[in-house]
């Protein structure tokens, strides 16, 4: 299991394109990747659960990845969040 | 006979027949169905066709408006694969043997309630994304065709606002205009309106579209914002002459092609033209241009997936320059940033893009992407007579890194043996107030100044472009910005410099006298402006 956390930087936050490039990316691994803040957690593959989570520009978001290919795809996702949010 | 005042955003008028654009708030029943798996197969066959839809209004798009502007429906393809959304839909129609109409209904009813629950106006509009992909499969479901009237005279689309799905799919051999209630300049319909050379009038006010029903006869003024509905006899008639004299000025503007931009007492100014890709030629040589003002270079960025290689950039390149035989061609390096992304550059999310990693600054602090341009550009130069532009300049020192290397590339084909044009041309974009600022001590440096007047006037007044909400405070005739502009010209001729504008100003004919008072060379616009703007010249005396 990896685990890591990122705060957002983005103005408007895990907005509707960057949710569903998110949710793409995290498809094309076997790992499951979640995403929780505030004790509440979805699984980025569900861009519509992803994107109600309102995540706001400064919030912090603790990601967990799990699975065969954990290292890759926590790699993965943690460049995707700095290059576009 | 009502009056209505909007604002025009393409002068040009239209008399016609009301369309009141209609949304597909297609009414769902419930029905029971017995086959559940045949509702099954009902439902994907239609989330099939709306995929489909979606990637075709996707690709008209990207082609009518922008790959930012295209990127929503991307998304609404990544909403309809949307695993609780299908699973929603699939549960409602296997426990409640309900027919799949109704369970996308109500599917899209929760989705959007908890989007517009949300305490952010952003998300909040995320319902509406929902609707509209609901919306869409339901139509699939029922076969019902698009949004559009049925009828096949030509209308005049009346609406409250229109969604970018919705502009875009809408059949534009059947718009004669577009009037709308709301939206801004910036909006989808304006950006539309202005590319397809459709007469639209925008923000006329919710009571128009209270007092319009389809089939009322309506006149749109898109020159004056102006709009009529059931116009009496003479009115109409009074446009229908104004619209035959336009339509003669029109006929008259080819007349002015091979012809002179010399003004009645012997000025002349050269006029060219802005594109953004080989394929716009076609329209710079169909309007006469004088040669390319500027040709944006980035589109070999972003229609490449990884960074284009020197041999496809020099083809590119070679290609517009033959293309223009022996005509002036000034194409810009690089001009991105975190507004205009391209993913393999893997640029930082910014702040305040407009003001951050951008242009000439990604160029000199990645020095192997921009000498790749350069010399690219340089052995195109063999071909025809280019000048090369450089962007967001401000400073000398940015000048003089960018000039040595040049000096670099030049020395190395020399020793190379590839051919280039000793006389190319080296100028800099005068699109911040800096550059303006110091365009004495730039002048001397390069062989031609081009100011960007959308940029000047963006950071020189601290109006944000986007920003629909600062159009009363952007005055694009501002004085501060006409001042800079009159500034360069003379530094740029006291050091033997030519000075050119390329930003929208260029093509705002209330200014050309304005311009060529101040002496500017060179006036660069969107080709259909190629012509108007020579028949203003033609009709200026400077010494009057």
């Amino acid at each position: 299991m990896k685990t890591f956390s990122y705060t957002i930087k983005d103005a408007v936050g895990i907005h509707a394109r960057p949710a569903g490039l998110l949710a793409k990316l995290a498809k094309t691994f076997s790992s499951t990747v979640t995403l929780e803040k505030d004790g509440k957690s979805v699984n980025v593959t569900k861009l519509m659960m992803l994107m109600g989570m309102g995540i706001k520009c400064g919030d912090t978001v603790n990601f967990t990845v799990e699975g065969e290919d954990e290292e890759a795809a926590a790699k993965a996702v943690e460049d995707f969040m700095a290059a576009n949010l | 006979m009502i009056k209505f005042k909007g604002k025009g955003v393409y002068g040009a008028i239209a008399i016609g027949d009301v369309s009141v654009f209609k949304r597909q708030d297609a009414q769902v029943r419930r029905t029971h169905v017995e086959d559940i798996q045949a509702e099954f197969k009902r439902f994907e066959a239609a989330k099939e066709v709306a995929t489909q839809q979606l990637s075709q209004i996707y690709e008209k798009a990207l082609k009518e408006v922008g790959e930012t502007h295209a990127q929503i429906f991307e998304v609404h393809m990544m909403m309809l694969e949307d695993d609780d959304y299908n699973e929603s839909i699939a549960n409602l129609i296997e426990t409640q043997s309900v027919n799949a109409e109704y369970a996308v209904a109500s599917t899209a009813d929760n989705f959007a309630a908890m989007f517009a629950a949300m305490d952010d106006t952003y998300m909040q509009a995320r319902a509406a994304d929902v609707k509209d992909i609901s919306n869409r499969l339901i139509a699939c479901l029922t076969n019902a065709g698009s949004a559009s009237n049925d009828s096949s005279d030509k209308m005049i689309v009346c609406a409250d606002d229109l969604a970018p799905s919705e502009t875009v799919s809408l059949d534009k051999e059947r718009v004669l205009a577009f009037v709308t209630a709301f939206g801004s300049s910036n909006s989808h319909t304006a950006i539309l309106a202005r590319n397809m050379n459709i007469p639209a009038v925008i923000s006329v006010g919710e009571e128009f579209l209270k007092s319009v029903k389809d089939g009322d006869r309506i006149i749109v003024d898109g020159h004056t914002g102006d709009i009529i509905v059931s116009p009496d006899a003479d009115t109409e008639a009074k446009y229908a002459k104004k619209q035959a004299e336009d339509k003669r000025k029109k006929e008259l503007l080819q007349e002015l092609k091979g012809k002179d931009n010399v003004t009645l007492d012997g000025a002349r100014v050269n006029i060219y033209a802005n594109i953004g890709g080989v394929d716009g030629i076609g329209a710079v040589l169909a309007n006469d241009a004088g040669g390319i003002g500027l040709f944006r270079s980035e589109f070999l960025y972003l229609e490449s997936e990884d960074y284009p290689t020197e041999e496809q950039q020099f083809l590119a390149y070679r290609k517009v320059l033959e293309s223009m035989a022996g005509k002036t061609v000034i194409i810009r390096t690089l001009d991105i940033g975190a507004d205009k992304q391209i993913d393999y550059f893997k640029l930082d999310k910014e702040e305040n893009p407009a003001l951050g990693f951008r242009a000439i600054r990604i160029c000199l602090t990645r020095p192997e992407i921009f000498r790749t341009q350069l010399r690219a550009l340089y052995r195109a130069s063999a071909y025809g007579k280019l000048g090369i532009m450089f962007p967001m300049i401000t400073s000398v020192s940015e000048v003089e890194q960018i000039l040595a290397i040049c000096e670099g590339i030049k020395a190395e084909l020399k020793g190379e043996g590839i051919p280039y044009d000793e006389k190319t041309e080296v100028g800099i974009m005068i699109e911040t107030p800096a550059a303006a600022v110091i365009s004495d001590k730039l002048a001397p440096l390069v062989d031609f100044f081009s100011v960007g007047t959308n940029d000047l006037t963006q950071y020189t007044l601290a109006c944000d472009r986007q920003n629909a909400k600062l159009e009363p405070f952007c005055d694009t005739h501002h004085e501060a910005v006409l001042r800079l502009i009159e500034m360069s010209a003379q530094n740029a001729h006291k050091h033997g410099a030519w000075i050119g504008i390329c930003g929208e100003l260029a093509a705002d004919l209330t200014l050309t006298e304005t311009f060529l008072r101040m002496g500017i060379d060179e006036l660069s616009v969107s080709a259909p402006f190629v012509l108007p703007l020579r028949d203003t010249v033609r009709k200026l005396d400077l010494k009057a």
